[in-house]
């Protein structure tokens, strides 16, 4: 099988590109990640379908090696297809995302903070009205990275919106 | 013309449903109709082609006519047809569950119109990945239900659940895009992506590739089956979704992984490379799973951990590559589908009739409410094993398996598998003696609709409510029925369907039991693919 160095070597550019915005806590260079790795995916495909050749449209008279391999191609079609789906999805989710808490940003999850704040496990109620369930209001205005530092501010909080 | 010959219906039709309800949008009661009226008819053709599925044997369809392995097939043996079945049973039930949510809570207008053909195009993704004979067919099909699940997980666009719903879409895209990863390199190995001409020509490849394309596959499903560690985004994302989408995800989307494993397992890579490997993995699935289990105190996240610790059963039985283990996995593959999405559903119900999933803030519920509590209680000690329930055949199928095989690591593992059991009893007697068994007055913090409805009966107006800090989902409307038949009665027909599990016990281990040995033996699925003599 025949390999195309610069494939490989754009394909490597994509995923090393991709994964260090993957690991960002930014959203939208979250999405830039999965979009470049996505490509170099597709690409990876393409480097798979072994050397170029003739269009495979039949002609008499042609060998059958020297016909490009189009399978390939129609398997990253569909990825591409697929891709774009996914990432318009996420482009709603992270507006979304936006207009709910202005932030740009992957959220903690409430219960891993609830989890870090607790002392031992009798405790662990106090802060329970502001769980992940979808009965929570209090909670969610403000954002949850700093609850860490002010539990007792949090919770004086809620007691306080009470009445 | 024979009854196989009716799989792509299994994916056509409900995509169909889908095209219609997507019309019907702005009709709720016609859109309920015909979702649930497509599925009925699915699950029709499904029981028929099971039923004809031990005479007939393994068939390949071939879509478009093209001949395989250039064309896509859709391969109907035994297990492929039981596992349609089942997961369209489920489907059914979870739907007529969420439309009986939707017409007690008079919300039938706004966004949540997309539900309907949302849920069917994933019920399309889920048949059209357990019937797929061709490896890029199943990324499609992949695709295709997780995609929907996007949608449903974030239904109603809420803060936490588009918290959640990033996760879950950033680890779905990754996991799917290593699994395209591995087809790409399978091909370049092979040049083809039709299973079993993969199965034929896989055994000629180098045995290091062999390794490393196995290896890929199995990471890739092993995210989509949540089996530790890779099953880390589960418990964080499936508790914000919707009740009937959480019980739908949780019985259905990581058995698909589970599926995926199975056919890598058996025919793509036979043999026992990995087994110790995958061993360890279902240990630690199992334990590190229940261990979350107990430290919870949500019901919804108690129950994703309880989902995580027994795919880790699936697991083991699967890398005991025996006849009885595979056979055991398929069983519990089918009692657990069943039972989890029960659970689920009473926890919706649970959640309703008391106000919050959090057992610290409930109580007194069996008194409050005996059905619950036996809807509860069944399914419950049917997860934990004990007998006579499903469970626990399915897990004595499993430990005479890990005996039979009787290595030093399997006989750790029906250890393991014997702690787990009991760990899952602990963590459910736990959630009943503290949500269900004591009195709701010694409760600290109830929800205000769990008192309130204790002295007035089942049914509660909005103004008992507002003396609570939270009133919940609830507020400003005038009366709302707790526990409605239209949800009570899906519920009650899954628990019964998992009793009906034992009952029919003798017969489904029979099929699960000759599924295994098809598998096993590779040449069924290899002959009606390829044609006769085509193994080797």
């Amino acid at each position: 099988m025949t390999v195309n160095i610069t494939l490989i070597v754009l394909m490597a550019a994509f995923f090393a590109a991709g994964l260090y915005l993957l690991l960002e806590r930014s959203l939208t260079r979250v999405l830039f990640g999965l979009i470049l790795m996505g490509n170099g995916v597709n690409i990876l495909i393409l480097a798979m379908s072994g050397g170029s050749g003739t269009a495979p449209l039949h002609s008499a008279g042609t060998p059958a090696e020297e016909y490009a391999d189009s399978l390939p191609q129609a398997l990253i079609l569909t990825a591409i297809v697929i891709t774009f789906a996914v990432t318009s999805f996420m482009l709603g989710m992270i507006y979304r995302s936006w207009v709910l808490r202005r932030k740009d940003e992957v959220q903690d999850d409430p219960e891993t903070l609830r989890a870090d704040d607790q002392d031992d496990y009798g405790h662990g109620d106090t802060d329970s009205s502001e769980d992940a369930s979808e009965f929570s209001d209090a909670g969610e205005a403000r954002p949850l990275r700093r609850r860490k530092a002010e539990p007792a501010a949090g919770a004086g909080r809620t007691a306080g919106e009470a009445p | 013309m024979i009854a196989a010959d009716l799989a792509p219906l299994a994916v056509a039709l409900p995509l169909l449903g889908a095209a219609i309800t997507f019309i019907l949008i702005r009709y709720p009661s016609a859109q309920r109709f015909v979702s649930i009226s497509t599925l009925a008819l699915t699950l029709g053709l499904e029981v028929v082609m099971l039923l004809a599925a031990p005479s007939t044997g393994t068939h390949a369809v071939r879509l478009g006519g093209w001949e395989p392995p250039f064309g896509i097939v859709l391969v109907v043996d035994q297990f492929s047809a039981l596992m349609l079945v089942v997961s369209s049973v489920v489907s059914l039930t979870v739907l007529v569950y969420a439309a009986g949510q939707g017409t007690s809570d008079g919300d039938e207008e706004g966004p949540v119109s997309i539900f309907h053909p949302t849920y069917l195009i994933l019920v399309a993704g889920v048949s059209n990945a357990f019937l797929t004979g061709d490896l890029f067919n199943l990324y499609v099909g992949f695709e295709i239900l997780l995609t929907a699940s996007y949608v449903l997980m974030t239904l109603g666009g809420t803060a936490p659940r588009i918290r959640a719903g990033v996760t879950y879409v950033v680890v779905s895209v990754v996991s799917s895009m290593l699994f395209l990863i591995a087809i790409g390199m399978i091909y370049g190995a092979t040049g083809t992506v039709n299973m079993a001409d993969l199965a034929v020509k896989l055994e000629d490849v180098d045995p290091a590739t062999q390794l490393v394309l196995h290896l890929m596959l199995l990471v890739a499903f092993g995210i989509k089956a949540a089996v530790f560690p890779l099953s880390f985004w589960l418990p964080d994302s499936y508790p914000t979704a919707p009740a009937p989408v959480t019980a739908v995800f949780a019985g259905l989307l990581t058995k698909v992984g589970v599926y995926a494993m199975v056919r890598v397992e058996t025919l793509l890579f036979p043999g026992d490379r990995i087994n110790s490997f995958l061993m360890v993995v279902a240990l630690l699935t199992m334990i590190v799973g229940i261990l979350g289990a107990l430290a919870q105190s949500d019901l919804k996240r108690l129950l994703s951990f309880t989902l995580v610790s027994h795919i880790g059963y699936m697991v083991f039985g699967l890398a005991l590559s025996s006849r009885l283990g595979l056979a055991a996995t398929v069983y519990y593959v089918v009692h657990h589908i069943t039972i989890q999405t029960s659970l689920f559903l009473v926890t919706g119900l649970v959640e309703r009739r008391g106000g919050t999933a959090d057992v610290d803030r409930l109580g007194g519920l069996a008194r409050l409410s005996p059905l619950l509590g036996i809807l509860f209680f069944v399914p419950a000690m049917n997860l934990a094993g004990i007998p006579p329930f499903s469970g626990f055949l399915g897990k004595l199928g499993l430990l005479e398996a890990g005996v039979e095989l009787g290595t030093p690591l399997a006989l750790l593992l029906v250890a393991g598998a014997v702690t787990t059991s009991l760990l899952t009893l602990l963590v459910m007697a736990r959630v009943w003696n503290r949500a269900f068994w004591r009195s709701p007055e010694d409760v600290e913090d109830p929800d205000p609709i769990l008192l309130a409805a204790a002295t007035d009966g089942s049914r509660v107006t909005a103004s008992l409510q507002v003396t609570g800090e939270d009133t919940g989902k609830f507020a400003g409307t005038d009366s709302v029925t707790l526990l409605p038949a239209t949800m009570t009665g899906p519920t009650i027909g899954l628990v019964a369907l998992g009793l009906g599990l034992t009952l029919l016990a003798g017969p489904l281990f029979t099929l699960t039991d000759n599924a295994a040995a098809e598998m096993l033996e590779r040449t069924p699925y290899l002959e009606a693919v390829l044609g006769a003599g085509a193994d080797r």
